[in-house]
């Protein structure tokens, strides 16, 4: 009998999470439905069943380049994830295994400077990119992303490296291991899970970043976030191309977010929920 | 002597990341402070002068600034209501036994990583919009008038997009909080006879009252810089109904030309922002000591 009720307990619960999960995702999969409707079928009227036509994808390409902004994404995203990843390692790492007096006041500021608003040294940094000619490179953006993630990545590599238990180091260390090969043997396969799950969760931040990546940008190194705001000013029909050119997207992103839902909740509280 | 070696080491390793941070914060803030005591216009840039606090006059007595300060804190904490409260539901509701558990988790934190400009211009434009929009024909079934969002209830509308791409947020850390409750505790609770409002307010609340205070800081930074949803959707408009702190800031500065009058209004953003910082900051560093 008790386990009659459990069962219609647990078929009450599936319907209850599935009917909300389904309408949370339902903008997300109205545009992906959309971007296969023609435009004149996109606004003739709500409908789930697209022709499945791929003419708003071919006209997106051809009428803007499409794949130019993407590229721009790829290419700013990645690269500031890598520099980032580049300068942070060493210093999580030896905050992790050397740790002094410091090295909490370190990281808490660090932390500290996450906090800035971005809108309060707009000026500064526009004057600068400005004076620079760093406006609308992909260079400029790289390295002000990498800045703006940095503290992130450099608390999420802590995070991780820092239950790598010590003593394994010692144990490697009797059996008459070099520096070398504890770090090459022992640390590194250790420190790999961490340092990817801290990668692909920047690459999202950077990737969907709105702030600097419109304002910084024209046309040149214009990612997909400026491309797209660029629609908030349209002329005639462009539902259909608006929903093809949003789904490429975010479809590589929220691919990638499937996978780091753990990762995500440790990285953006700071390690404060795991 | 090993240990002094190790030391120098670890500052080597640590220097490029602490300069990069230090000149990341010191010279724009400096810059900001600056100017924020200058009459300096970019249409006018070799007319600089020294205005001490005329900036922040002009600033605190234009009408659009403390709208936009009453616009930014309802944006935030009507953000943090919703995704808050619902986050607690939805995070309870997926914590039961059901079908499909992984399915439904992956749906619900989805919007989280969709981009800024593309929410809000889904939403504007197939959700909400007044002719073509899904509320549209839902109240065209039900033979009603549909409803002009951006128009009659711009800063609401921008305040329900905001909280559709961050509730995700607050469900994914809640849950986490909630299936690290220990199940004997729940078990040994039912058993004595503990139904579930009981059960939730004198063991699912505790135990999860430092996450929920995690995600109400967290977002609160975040929320305080919302910036992209108002560029495409409303533009601030209409009037200064959904402008927000940053976007006028924006506007100063991008639109107005006014370097002195938009680094006054960054110096307000910083200390309001450093408000919240203080606590969160206390938040993570007990959690630290840990």
């Amino acid at each position: 009998m008790a386990r009659a009720v459990s069962t219609n307990r647990k078929i009450g619960f599936t319907v209850a999470a599935w009917v909300v999960a389904l309408l949370i995702f339902f903008p997300i999969l109205y545009t992906i439905i959309t971007s296969f409707k023609s435009e004149t079928e996109a606004i003739a009227g709500f409908s789930l069943i697209p022709s499945g036509t791929l003419e708003s994808y071919a006209e997106v390409q051809a009428q803007s380049n499409y794949f130019k902004f993407f590229l721009n994404s790829v290419i700013i995203a990645v690269g500031s994830t890598i520099l980032a990843l580049v300068v942070a390692v060493p210093a999580a790492w030896s905050m992790a295994f050397s740790p002094t007096k410091r090295t909490k006041d370190i990281l808490m500021w660090m932390l500290s400077t996450k906090m800035m608003p971005a809108v309060a040294v707009l000026v500064p940094i526009y004057l600068i990119f400005r004076d620079t000619n760093l406006l609308d490179t992909r260079i400029g953006l790289t390295v002000m992303l990498m800045l703006i993630n940095l503290p992130i990545v450099v608390w999420m590599l802590y995070t991780y490296f820092r239950e790598i238990p010590g003593e394994i180091l010692e144990a490697a260390r009797m059996d008459g291991a070099t520096l070398w090969g504890e770090i090459v043997y022992v640390l590194t396969p250790m420190a790999v899970p961490g340092i990817a799950s801290t990668m692909l969760l920047n690459i999202i931040l950077a990737w969907n970043e709105a702030f600097w990546t419109i304002r910084l940008t024209t046309t040149n190194a214009a990612p997909l976030t400026a491309f797209i705001a660029s629609f908030s000013s349209p002329q005639g029909l462009f539902w259909a191309k608006l929903s093809a050119a949003s789904t490429l997207a975010i479809a590589p992103i929220l691919i990638m977010g499937w996978f780091s839902q753990r990762q995500l909740v440790r990285g953006l509280t700071f390690g404060a929920v795991k | 002597m090993a240990t002094r070696q190790t030391t120098t080491l670890a500052r080597f390793m640590m220097a490029p990341s602490v300069i990069l941070l230090f000149i990341w914060m010191i010279v724009p803030l400096a810059m900001t402070l600056w100017f924020s005591f200058l009459n300096y216009n970019l249409l006018n840039p070799a007319n600089v002068s020294f205005a001490g606090l005329f900036n922040y006059k002009f600033f605190y007595t234009d009408p659009a600034f403390f709208q936009s300060i009453w616009n930014t804190l309802v944006l935030v904490l009507g953000v943090l209501l919703i995704t808050v409260i619902g986050g607690i539901a939805l995070a309870l509701l997926l914590d039961q036994p059901m079908f499909g558990q992984g399915i439904v988790r992956i749906l619900v934190i989805s919007p989280f990583f969709v981009m800024p400009p593309v929410a809000a211009l889904v939403w504007k434009n197939m959700i909400m919009h007044p002719g073509y929009g899904v509320f549209a024909d839902i109240a065209k079934f039900f033979g009603a008038q549909p409803v002009d969002w951006f128009a009659q209830y711009p800063l609401f509308s921008i305040i329900i997009i905001v909280a559709w791409q961050w509730l995700p947020f607050a469900t994914l850390i809640l849950l986490t909080a909630l299936q690290s409750l220990d199940g004997e505790q729940k078990e040994a609770a039912e058993m004595d006879g503990a139904g579930f409002v009981s059960r939730f307010i004198y063991l699912t609340i505790p135990h999860i009252s430092r996450a929920v205070t995690v995600v109400i800081l967290i977002q609160t930074i975040f929320l305080l810089g919302v910036y992209a949803e108002i560029l495409v959707t409303t533009n601030g408009g209409p009037g200064y109904a959904s402008t927000n702190l940053p976007f006028l800031i924006y506007r100063t500065a991008l639109l107005g030309y006014d370097v002195g009058g938009a680094s006054a209004g960054g110096i307000i953003a910083v200390i309001l922002a450093n408000i919240v910082a203080f606590f969160l900051m206390r938040a993570v560093g007990k959690n630290l000591d840990k």
